[in-house]
């Protein structure tokens, strides 16, 4: 299973904090976001935004990044702290 | 506190004093002569509109790996003494302080770099998140194309 997150306004456009999948099938985190976004049309609408970042296991990552089973993905908005 | 991976880091929702972690720099750190701090604040206005507050979100964890790695970078680059990252999250109003930053070292130039390279990269890869609450509703900050600029620089 890979367990996926969600931050900010991301979490509120899709009203989901987090959820988990099968790894089956999902070498990559484009496949990841392929996979979501076809859920439905608001998940398509939103994972077709080119702005959002990834991070597996708390580092940054580009959607080239492989995935396997027990990893924690996490997409998100540009960050604004500080 | 919530959780802190160094005594460098700490992401918090209490506020902190500036006057004491001054004292934290410096205490039994005779070998350093400059100590630069950076304290932000929230502001009254935003583009525009009269802020009322602001709802800082994190991403537990990740915060503090990223924060780490940005010390760790600031450590091979200059010749720093102590460092001190404070972040706070939760609501925050005006005037309140958001971010701590302190940097100690032996002479000024060091210490000033270090200082704003943490700045500048905690606002581009920490994984913070504001959201904005005005007259005219809540809404999260957009990221500014300014500070990528700034922190691509260094």
């Amino acid at each position: 299973m890979i367990k996926v997150v969600f931050f900010a306004a991301l979490r509120e456009q899709l009203n989901c904090s987090e959820l988990s999948l099968s790894s089956e099938n999902l070498a990559t985190v484009a496949d990841l976001k392929t996979e979501l976004a076809s859920k439905d049309e608001k998940w398509q609408q939103v994972f077709a935004n080119n702005s959002l970042l990834s991070a597996v296991n708390h580092d940054m990552v580009n959607s080239e990044q492989a995935i396997k089973s027990g990893d924690e993905v996490a997409f998100f908005p540009p960050v604004t702290g500080g | 506190m919530i959780g802190s991976i160094t005594s460098e880091i700490s992401i918090q929702i209490a506020d902190f004093s500036l006057a004491d972690e001054v004292a934290l720099l410096e205490k039994d750190n005779a070998s350093d002569g400059a100590v630069v701090t950076f304290t932000g604040r929230v502001r009254d206005r935003n583009e525009g509109k009269d802020v009322s507050s602001l709802t800082l979100e994190h991403y537990p964890g990740m915060t503090e790996k990223s924060l780490a790695k940005i010390i760790r970078t600031t450590k091979e680059r200059w010749r720093i003494g102590r460092v001190k990252v404070i972040h706070r999250v939760g609501e925050l109003f005006i005037g309140d302080q958001i971010v701590f930053v302190g940097v100690t070292s032996k002479h000024r130039q060091d210490a000033f770099a270090a200082n704003e390279f943490i700045m500048d990269y905690l606002k581009v890869q920490a994984p913070f998140w504001k959201k904005e609450s005005t007259e005219q509703g809540n809404n999260w900050l957009a990221a500014k194309t300014s500070d990528e600029n700034k922190a691509a620089k260094w």
